[in-house]
């Protein structure tokens, strides 16, 4: 079998082992959202201020949540194989086309934030392990540490604090100038704009995080056999640091970056209401507080598959990366 | 006259303040010729692999570094010349090969761009040509298939291949020295015989002149011309081989090879036709990875016992011999049920145990005990030595205090200070620790004892002393005894009756004296032919005469022994 046919049959049979994991976290998403007090026609009423019980029975029963959950369940799973992923009352449109418009900004965000803090945590903590215990290495690692230390929140709003309202350099909050109606490169500038302090906030834990390790693991491999036997070749150190040490030293960081996008999702929740973001997060957010189950389990199916499919790009590039993993 | 190639003359090397001595190596004079083979040899701790990086300047500056002394290479002061000076000379002048040839290479490189690279940065050649010289080298050292090894990555070559590249590595540039530090010692002995007859080979092609660096006075034996021993950071004699090895003039060079273990198999004694353990038709299967969601036949399978018979008698020592991936641990493990069998009978007193059920099991447990090869990772660290020894039996049902007096016992009878009781393991030296091991699989008072490797581990004289523990302890407490080894000089010293094995398969079973004179089966020839040194009759026919000695002495030992 040749290469790219072993890497074909192993997404195959990844993406088919992942249709299990997808439909139990369907279900389990299901009952545990079920079990919160309240649904949104509780909500509805509640906003309109004079709802009597009779008027709520009639929306339940339009709704279909006068059912038993099991034939809830029953009717959502049947509907999720065709991709219909239902209505969503509170925003008046069908959840698949509400996803999917907010899931590029969202996407957008964690895109820049990963490079962000895979590659400048991967250049830090090369940097801080070649210029071992000198003046650089120290400011690294407390930068590191510091900003591992600090709250996501308190980050963005002191960023807004500094950077938009007392510096005025970029923008307070949301995606687009809206009103100015840019079009073309006009506006990918503008939300270039826009997306430098989100992704800063969200990228500065993982950045901190990615820094140390991967100085641990730079110093790690740097104690290794194959480095004596690469200075014992006469090899300089330029090339053992950057060619031997450095591949090797990458093998942890990426496993780990790979866990963590599903995280990644969690965190841009905060970070997408203290700017505004259009995203994911913040449809999430809203989506809880109006008992929008059927917007907010479309969300976790969406962040679900995301985390399998983010997995498996993390698996291929592992294989890549080190000979010694097999796609099988 | 050869060209003197290297002299090495009053070197010091001083170790960072705090350590257990000032120097790692003191007043240590060499020297080195074209075409001569000098071996170093002595055990752990005598500064014999910093003297050899010494020579390439890859000490672990600066904690480690040359105090004292010159290293002259042709005329040129290694310890002084620049750095830039330095990495000319690596790998084109004065190149290395070590010892464990899966970690001394870069896992995520190539074969081939692994040894490129030795061209790049010594030598101006063109891409073509790079690739050419390097697959004439691979072939040299007799690796088969070249270009494919060239694209081939450290995990899918074998140890012995792993060193061939190494090797050929190393002769890429045709250095003046090849130092080669103990690079048969993670091999088979087979796999060592051929890697000691290539590096002979190339010498003789280059010129190189060898340092060797070993433990073993068996490649001694084979291989050197002149030898140094060193003990503590002194060279302590030096000499001809046949100087030192057949006339040592040091004590510490005496006891050394009176340590090494004859060829000659012991006396037999009388073997008890009491079977106490049955083995028959043992197969254990290893498969690989699965199809599609872990269903269908595994892919790849492995056949890691292939219907092993073996019986074991009341009071013997059973040897079982074969080289790495023969198939012995897991007969081990299967015996003891720390594996279960695929098929097949393993039978105590009328018991068929492979097939007890996990509770039914417990009841037998303490009638087969293990001592493992490893006695730095078998022994918990957070336990103390005296709970370590006395938890079997604990909860076997044995009474707390009862079995805590015995553990104290136990620990007298293998010859540790009382005090040790209320120790931890990484306090103990490895063969101190190996007594431990040892202690604990006889507090359940087993009646047979399953040792795996239990000296594999260990320096030669140590090796020799806890040889001599198991053989009184088998004596006094009668027990029946399966012992594990790769290495036929221990085989020889130790067992009654061998079994050889190869592939999984038992292929031969006699009395050793038997097996000795006369093996029958192919694989046992080639084994017994490639024993290193195994012209070298050693110094006194009877070696096992240090045994008296060695007895109840090891508590005095240093830690680093």
């Amino acid at each position: 079998m040749t290469r790219s046919s072993k890497i074909f049959r192993f997404v195959l049979k990844r993406l088919l082992q992942g249709i299990p994991i997808i439909l139990a976290i369907v279900i389990i998403n299901f009952f545990l959202l079920n079990m919160a007090d309240g649904d949104a026609v509780d909500v509805l009423a509640g906003e309109a201020g004079s709802a009597t019980p009779e008027y709520m029975a009639e929306l339940r029963a339009k709704f279909g949540l006068d059912q038993p959950l099991p034939v809830q369940l029953f009717v959502y799973l049947k509907n999720v194989v065709v991709l219909d992923l239902g209505y969503s009352f509170r925003h008046d449109m069908p959840v698949s086309e509400l996803i999917v418009d907010r899931f590029w900004p969202t996407a957008l965000l964690m895109v820049s934030t990963i490079l962000l803090a895979v590659g400048f945590g991967i250049l830090l903590g090369l940097l801080a392990a070649m210029r071992l215990n000198t003046w650089k290495d120290a400011v690294i690692t407390v930068f590191a540490l510091i900003t591992y230390a600090t709250p996501l929140f308190w980050v963005g709003l002191m960023m807004i604090v500094v950077f938009s309202l007392n510096l005025g350099w970029f923008p307070t909050s949301g995606m687009e100038n809206v009103a100015a109606f840019y079009e073309g490169w006009d506006r990918v500038k503008d939300i270039a704009v826009h997306l430098v302090l989100p992704t800063i906030t969200l990228s500065l834990f993982y950045l901190a995080l990615y820094t140390r390790m991967m100085r641990a693991s730079m110093l790690e491999q740097y104690g290794q056999d194959y480095v004596i036997t690469a200075r014992a070749k006469g090899l300089t150190e330029r090339r053992i640091t950057f060619v031997h040490v450095l591949r090797n030293a990458l093998l942890p960081v990426v496993t780990m970056a790979g866990v963590q996008v599903g995280a990644l999702i969690g965190g841009s929740v905060i970070v997408e209401s203290v700017f505004a973001w259009p995203g994911l997060g913040m449809l999430a957010f809203e989506s809880l507080f109006a008992r929008d189950l059927n917007l907010l389990l479309g969300i976790f199916l969406l962040s679900s598959v995301l985390v399998i499919v983010v997995n498996l790009i993390v698996d291929i590039i592992y294989s890549l990366l080190d000979p010694r993993i097999e796609v099988s | 006259m050869k060209q003197k190639l290297l002299n090495i003359s009053d070197l010091h090397i001083e170790l960072p303040e705090g350590s257990d001595r000032q120097y790692a190596i003191q007043k240590v004079d060499l020297e080195l010729k074209q075409g001569e083979t000098l071996c170093v040899v002595g055990e752990s701790g005598s500064g014999k692999s910093l003297t050899a990086r010494a020579i390439m300047g890859l000490l672990p500056e600066p904690h480690v570094r040359v105090s004292n002394g010159e290293i002259i290479f042709n005329g040129e002061d290694i310890t002084k010349v620049s750095y830039e000076r330095l990495r000319d000379l690596r790998g084109s002048e004065i190149s290395m090969i070590f010892q464990e040839p899966m970690t001394a290479l870069n896992p995520v490189m190539s074969i081939g761009s692994q040894i490129d690279e030795i061209f790049r940065y010594h030598v101006s050649m063109s891409k073509a040509e790079r690739q050419k010289r390097a697959i004439e080298l691979l072939a040299d050292v007799n690796l088969p298939n070249p270009t494919q090894i060239m694209n081939a990555y450290p995990h899918e070559l074998s140890g012995g291949q792993r060193q061939r590249a190494m090797i050929a590595m190393a002769l890429a540039l045709k250095p003046q020295i090849l130092i080669a530090d103990e690079p048969t010692t993670a091999l088979d002995v087979t796999t060592q015989a051929q890697i000691l007859k290539l590096i002979k080979d190339m010498q003789t092609v280059y010129d190189t002149g060898v340092l060797f660096i070993t433990h073993d006075f068996g490649v001694v034996a084979d291989i050197a011309d002149r030898v140094a021993v060193m003990q503590h950071g002194i060279v302590v004699e030096s000499g001809t081989v046949k100087q030192v090895l057949n006339n040592p003039k040091h004590p510490y060079t005496k006891a050394l090879i009176s340590a090494v273990p004859s060829l000659t198999p012991r006396k037999a004694k009388t073997i008890s036709k009491e079977k106490v353990l049955e083995v028959k038709d043992v197969s254990k299967t290893f498969g690989g990875g699965r199809g599609l969601f872990g269903f269908g036949k595994p892919s790849r399978q492995v056949d890691a016992l292939k219907n092993v018979t073996l019986d074991l008698y009341n009071g013997e020592t059973l040897g079982v011999v074969g080289e790495s991936g023969s198939g012995k641990s897991t007969l081990a493990r299967c015996i003891i049920r720390l594996m279960d069998t695929d098929a097949g009978a393993i039978t105590i007193e009328g018991t068929q145990i492979n097939l007890l059920k996990r509770k039914a099991m417990r009841t037998w447990r303490n009638k087969i005990q293990m001592v493992f090869q490893d006695p730095f990772a078998s022994l918990n660290p957070r336990i103390r030595v005296g709970d370590i020894i006395a938890q079997g039996p604990i909860t076997q049902g044995v009474a707390r205090e009862d079995a805590l007096k015995r553990a104290r016992e136990l620990i007298s009878i293998v010859g540790l200070d009382d005090r040790s009781f209320e120790r931890y393991p990484h306090e103990f030296s490895g063969g101190q620790r190996q007594r431990i091991g040892i202690a604990r699989s006889l507090a359940l008072k087993p009646e047979i004892l399953i040792a795996d490797e239990p000296v594999s581990a260990l320096d030669v004289s140590i090796q020799s002393q806890i040889l001599d523990l198991l053989d009184d302890i088998r004596e006094q407490m009668k027990l029946s005894m399966i012992f594990i080894t790769h290495d036929l000089r221990v085989a020889a010293q130790v067992c009654d009756r061998m079994a050889v094995m190869q592939y999984g398969e038992v292929v031969e079973v006699g009395k050793t004296k038997d097996i000795f004179a006369n093996p029958q089966h192919n694989y046992t020839i080639d084994l017994l032919s490639a024993v290193p040194g195994k012209d070298w009759k050693g110094i006194s026919p009877t070696v096992n005469a240090g045994k008296s000695k060695a007895k109840a002495k090891p508590k005095s030992r240093s830690k680093t022994s």
